[in-house]
């Protein structure tokens, strides 16, 4: 809602300044955006009479004017406007003025004619962006010589407040100048409520077919109205100061009613109905062109105003094109109707719709309204257009009328809620200020809410008013009180926290990547995913859910990459989505990803490049954060998106968990990525699931270590070993380490030489070589019968 | 006998000529050892005289006793000589850079979230996380925004289909955990949350934590005061000008915008706060009775309040960051800022 500050003045008028104004009624709730003059500054024009134009001598489209501005002596001025005349009122700058922009009036010579000063239009004078429309005429009444700007109120600013959608109530100068009254108390001065009596029995019969959508219908018939009359130009500067284009006076003045009342109207050209107004829903099939041009198939959801041929407008919407006002109109039906709120709510923006009466409608208008704005309205009408009014019709369902709202608020709640008693009559004075009538009631108020106050329907809501106008800074403060009482807590979880600043500690560095990404790239690493696709995505690239983290810190990487960063160390934690809606899974994963050098650059060591077993290092030291390193499992598998032969499942007790591999090859070539990066993701749940360690008493005797090395057949993974190992090695094993990893001269090709260090202790006694050498001979039988490794000489 | 002082002077030049510890050793057992020379001397006793035996036995063990004392102090001398020596040897330059893999670092929303969730469990709060694909009831229809209600046009919401959409709050998370929580409930929910909005001030995807304390006679001075208590400790400034505007949000009434004085410029006006002194950082109020109504709570007896707020937007004032897109470009020139 954008107003002049000096409408708003005529209404109620504090003694505070613009700024005092727009602070308190921000501290209302009503929250300025901006306040800003009504004109750019601009000094020495005045309201001149042109006297005399002729063309210049010298130019096709100049003209030779002499005005009287008023200074005693008429003055030369060259004018390019194609528009001006002897005998029009004029902005005039003389010289020494400037205009906006800072451009200064000079005498000047234009093609040799002798010009002092400038006759302004309304661009010029930063009044309106069109440029093409020539000098501004101003009324012919308008004194000579007087300054311009106050002639035409220029010393006026406009203010521009943000309106949350339960105050559809203050989307008018009288809902604000309302507002502004409470917080001032003081009264309004509203203007005179002329009634405008019936010269003429024309009427137009109205019929509420959907009196839920509409309960209440007023029309009226306007005859000999002058189409072609002028706006005056005090309502086009309240229009323009209000955001409003000035199109014609009828329309003007149904803009100008719903600025000052609130109430949005239509004005159809009569000519153009027949038989009669019938509100109903829109029938299947039907269409309607609407006033901006544009034909919309509408929906039997949507509320019409129809006459007997079809629907004439989108009720509470926007009107239709061919019953609307034109410059042939001559008789016109005037509508101010109630349309239910949520009748109107969400249809325009069904339609990709949204109007001023939209606005209002879906908010809530004053059902009471319609009477006085009607008036109003045909008041106004016949001051500027002339004509004669028929007799207002009214259509109204007094059942599907909004029913008056009581509500009984307790002293003793609100006290409560604030933690303040606030005295009695100040409560009842916030709230008959505010429109509601108040009963003081055992200590209590009876509240009757005003019809124009949608938003008020509960106890709370009247609390909220108290304490809105109450001032919420002048409210108590206090900190909760609460019973200090302890919360079971589950040591074996690692909190995500943990898992993270392990993941720091590591050298990764957080990321955070859109949760959706672009189809291709996710279809490039995962063909097969399912995954939701936003309906209305905001771009292309941004429309399918992630089903993975692995296309978002490919991203990252590719972004670090291109920007010299060549050693990228990131970790981001988040859902990914997979599945149908209709079976979708939510699941938190923790990803990494590794590419570059294994070590920071530096002056020692070798400048190797990562590999797998850098990042699965620092996955491992996350899976044994929590002391379950034994309930995880890595196996070789394949994954789309990682080369086959540098690619494992992650599995959690025996249950796939998550992948960990190289990049693929092909996909680095689709995805035009310059180097080798390894990932992993891991369900963050499982990651999470730690232990509540369990002593076991420490031996006093000595442990027994034995050295094995085998030839294993390369295509054998070292896990089989292990487990293998681990099976004969008996009970008191308490460790097995792989200490070498070899391949090469003096290992038969086809083969690998493991290496394992074996080490056992007994609790309770020394154990002997013999029962060692035994389980060695079984651990070596078995590993030869399972995998056809042999024990190296 | 009489070449005693001679075969003394002898030994002293060796112990002093000897460079090394294995030197003197040998020059010791030359002259000390078991067949050494002063033991020789010793053993010659037997020839003397019974009178000359005793006081020529004193002479020959007072020098041994004489050159047993020196080579101690040779040996030590050279001991601290070879120290000092193999020190300077393995002298190395302490200056070079440590060869560990460096840290990395949380990214600054993280960091955020987690000071702002460290803030409220100190003080008994929980932390409540929900899914980020919801459905129309749990995002809108039981936080009291109907269907065809205006608010629905505040947020910019993704959809999936008809009911299916992205959260636009982490609100469902409160409202999930009223449904399956007896009062009293304190919670903080953090997390992702979603609105169609792209251009230099908005992002489609944001963080937000939002609270919720739901108990018998909470006020709106609780909320004020929990809600200026987490500002000034947030912001570290104890004197930080807090005030609460009227607002409107349909799942709190009264409702409340939360304004700081600006970080910035401590109030005077800066491009920051657009010159007003203030700047908007959260929206709070009282549950709204409808609210608890959807989730079975007892609005006669329980009261409550919630709030939510933006962790980029706390982050940027507290970081001083001036784009806010620079959180979801994961540039690591930007992320090691935060390290």
């Amino acid at each position: 809602m954008k107003f002049s500050e000096q409408w708003l003045r005529e209404w109620v008028s504090p003694q505070l300044d613009t700024q005092a104004v727009a602070d308190q009624i921000t501290m209302a709730g009503l929250e300025v955006d901006a306040v800003e003059p009504v004109a750019a500054s601009f000094s020495a024009v005045v309201v001149a009479e042109v006297l005399t134009r002729e063309s210049h001598p010298n130019a096709d489209k100049l003209n030779v004017c002499t005005v009287d501005d008023g200074s005693g002596s008429s003055v030369q001025v060259v004018c390019g406007a194609p528009n001006v005349d002897a005998g029009q009122k004029v902005p005039f700058a003389r010289v020494g003025g400037v205009l906006p922009g800072d451009f200064k009036i000079k005498k000047a010579k234009l093609r040799g004619v002798e010009s002092q000063g400038m006759i302004c239009s309304a661009s010029e004078l930063g009044l309106e962006e069109d440029t093409s429309s020539g000098i501004l005429e101003l009324p012919i009444e308008a004194p000579v010589g007087m300054d311009f700007r106050e002639y035409m109120h220029l010393n006026d600013m406009t203010i521009e407040v943000d309106l949350t959608p339960n105050r559809g109530d203050c989307l008018s100068i009288k809902g604000m100048a309302r507002e502004v009254g409470v917080l001032n108390r003081l009264t309004l001065t509203e203007p005179e409520a002329l009634t405008v009596p019936a010269e003429i029995d024309d009427t137009f019969a109205v019929d509420l077919e959907a009196p839920e959508q509409c309960p209440r219908y007023l029309g009226r018939v306007i005859t000999n109205v002058n189409t072609g009359a002028e706006t005056p130009l005090w309502m086009v500067e309240r229009l323009r100061r209000s955001g409003i284009r000035a199109i014609d006076p009828v329309v003007d003045i149904t803009n100008y009613v719903m600025l000052e009342l609130g109430q949005p109207m239509h004005a159809f050209d009569r000519e153009n109905l027949s038989g009669g107004i019938v509100v109903r829903m829109a029938h299947p099939g039907e269409t309607l062109t609407l006033l901006d041009g544009q034909e919309i198939a509408l929906r039997p959801e949507t509320l019409v105003i129809a006459d007997q041929a079809g629907p004439l407008a989108m009720a509470g919407i926007m009107g239709g094109e061919l019953s609307g006002v034109s410059e042939t109109t001559r008789t016109i039906f005037l509508e101010a109707a109630f349309f239910s709120p949520v009748a109107i709510a969400g249809q325009a923006r069904s339609y990709g719709l949204h109007t001023d009466a939209s606005h209002r409608f879906e908010r809530g208008v004053d059902p009471e309204l319609t009477p006085l704005a009607i008036e109003r309205a045909t008041s106004l009408l016949m001051e500027i257009c002339g004509g004669q009014a028929g007799p207002v019709v009214e259509a109204k369902s007094e059942a599907a009328m909004p029913t008056t709202k009581h509500i009984t608020l307790r002293a003793e709640r609100l006290e409560k809620a604030l933690s303040k008693r606030l005295a009695s009559d100040d409560v009842s004075d916030i709230l008959k200020r505010l429109g509601f009538s108040v009963t003081e009631s055992e200590g209590n108020w009876l509240v009757q809410v005003p019809s124009w106050r949608f938003d008020v329907s509960i106890e709370e809501d009247l609390i909220e008013e108290v304490a809105r106008i109450h001032g919420y800074n002048n409210l108590p403060v206090r900190r909760p009180a609460a019973r200090l009482s302890l919360r079971p807590t589950d040591e074996a979880t690692l909190s995500l926290g943990r898992l993270r600043r392990q993941m720091v500690a590591r050298g990764f560095q957080e990321a955070i990547t859109y949760s959706f990404v672009a189809p291709e790239l996710q279809s490039a690493m995962l063909p097969d995913a399912v995954s939701p696709v936003l309906a209305n995505p905001i771009s292309a690239d941004m429309s399918v859910m992630r089903a993975s983290l692995m296309p978002g810190l490919v991203r990252a990487m590719e972004h670090n990459l291109n920007r010299q960063q060549s050693r990228v160390r990131l970790f981001e934690t988040g859902l990914v989505f997979n599945g149908e809606l209709d079976a979708l899974s939510q699941v938190p994963m923790m990803g990494a990803l590794v590419c570059g050098s294994r070590d920071p650059e530096g002056w020692s060591g070798a400048k190797v490049g990562v590999d797998f077993y850098d990042l699965k290092g620092d996955l491992e030291s996350l899976l044994t954060l929590g002391g379950n390193r034994d309930a995880w499992r890595f196996e070789p598998a394949e994954h789309p998106a990682l080369h086959p032969g540098q690619s494992a499942q992650v599995l959690f007790e025996g249950k796939p968990a998550g992948w960990i591999g190289t990049l693929h090859p092909q996909v680095r070539a689709t995805l035009g990525l310059k180097v080798d990066a390894v990932v992993f993701e891991v369900r963050l749940d499982h990651l999470s699931q730690g232990c509540v360690p369990a002593f076991e008493p420490l031996s006093r005797f000595p442990e027994v270590r034995r050295d094995l090395a085998f030839t294993l057949p390369s295509e054998r993974p070292v896990q089989t070993l292990l487990d293998c190992a681990q099976v004969k090695a008996g009970e008191y094993l308490k460790d097995i380490t792989l200490f070498d990893v070899y391949a090469g001269k003096g290992v038969a090709e086809g083969y690998k030489s493991i290496a394992l260090g074996l080490t056992w202790q007994h609790p309770s006694r020394t154990l002997n070589d013999e029962e060692i050498n035994q389980l060695v001979e079984s651990i070596v039988a078995q590993v030869q019968a399972e995998l056809g490794a042999e024990l190296r000489g | 006998m009489d070449h005693l002082p001679a075969l003394v002077s002898e030994a002293r030049d060796a112990i002093q000529a000897a460079q090394s510890v294995a030197a003197l050793d040998e020059v010791r057992v030359r002259y000390l050892g078991k067949k050494g020379e002063m033991t020789t001397l010793l053993k010659g006793l037997g020839k003397l005289s019974a009178e000359e035996r005793p006081a020529a036995g004193e002479r020959i063990n007072q020098a041994k006793q004489t050159l047993a004392g020196e080579i101690d102090t040779k040996r030590q001398q050279l001991e601290s000589e070879a120290l000092e020596a193999r020190l300077a040897a393995e002298r190395i330059d302490v200056t070079l850079p440590g060869r560990t893999q460096s840290a990395g670092g949380l990214h600054p929303v993280t960091r955020t979230l987690e000071r702002i969730e460290g803030l409220f469990t100190r003080i008994g709060y929980d932390v409540a996380v929900g899914p980020e694909i919801e459905d129309d009831y749990h995002n809108f229809e039981a936080l009291n925004i109907p269907s065809h209600h205006p608010a629905r046009g505040m947020a910019d919401t993704f959809y999936f289909d008809a009911t299916r959409l992205l959260r636009t709050h982490t609100s469902p998370v409160q409202v999930r955990t009223m449904k399956s929580t007896e009062p009293p409930i304190r919670i903080v929910c953090p997390g992702r949350v979603y609105r169609s909005d792209s251009d230099l001030t908005h992002t489609p995807m944001f963080h937000q934590v939002e609270g919720l304390l739901v108990d018998e006679d909470i006020s709106f001075a609780d909320l004020k005061g929990t809600i200026e208590d987490f500002l000034q400790a947030f912001f570290e400034r104890d004197d930080l000008s807090v005030r609460f505007r009227p607002s409107y949000f349909p799942f709190t009434e009264p409702s409340a915008e939360v304004d700081i004085q600006c970080v910035m410029c401590s109030g005077e006006g800066c491009r920051v706060c657009s010159h007003s002194g203030w700047l908007e950082v959260m929206g709070c109020g009282m549950v709204h009775p409808e609210v608890f109504r959807h989730s079975g709570i007892d609005a006669e007896r329980f009261t409550g309040f919630a709030f939510g707020m933006g962790a980029e937007r706390l982050a940027m004032l507290r970081y001083g960051v001036n784009d806010l897109r620079l959180f979801f470009e994961n540039d690591l020139r930007f992320l090691r800022q935060f390290a």
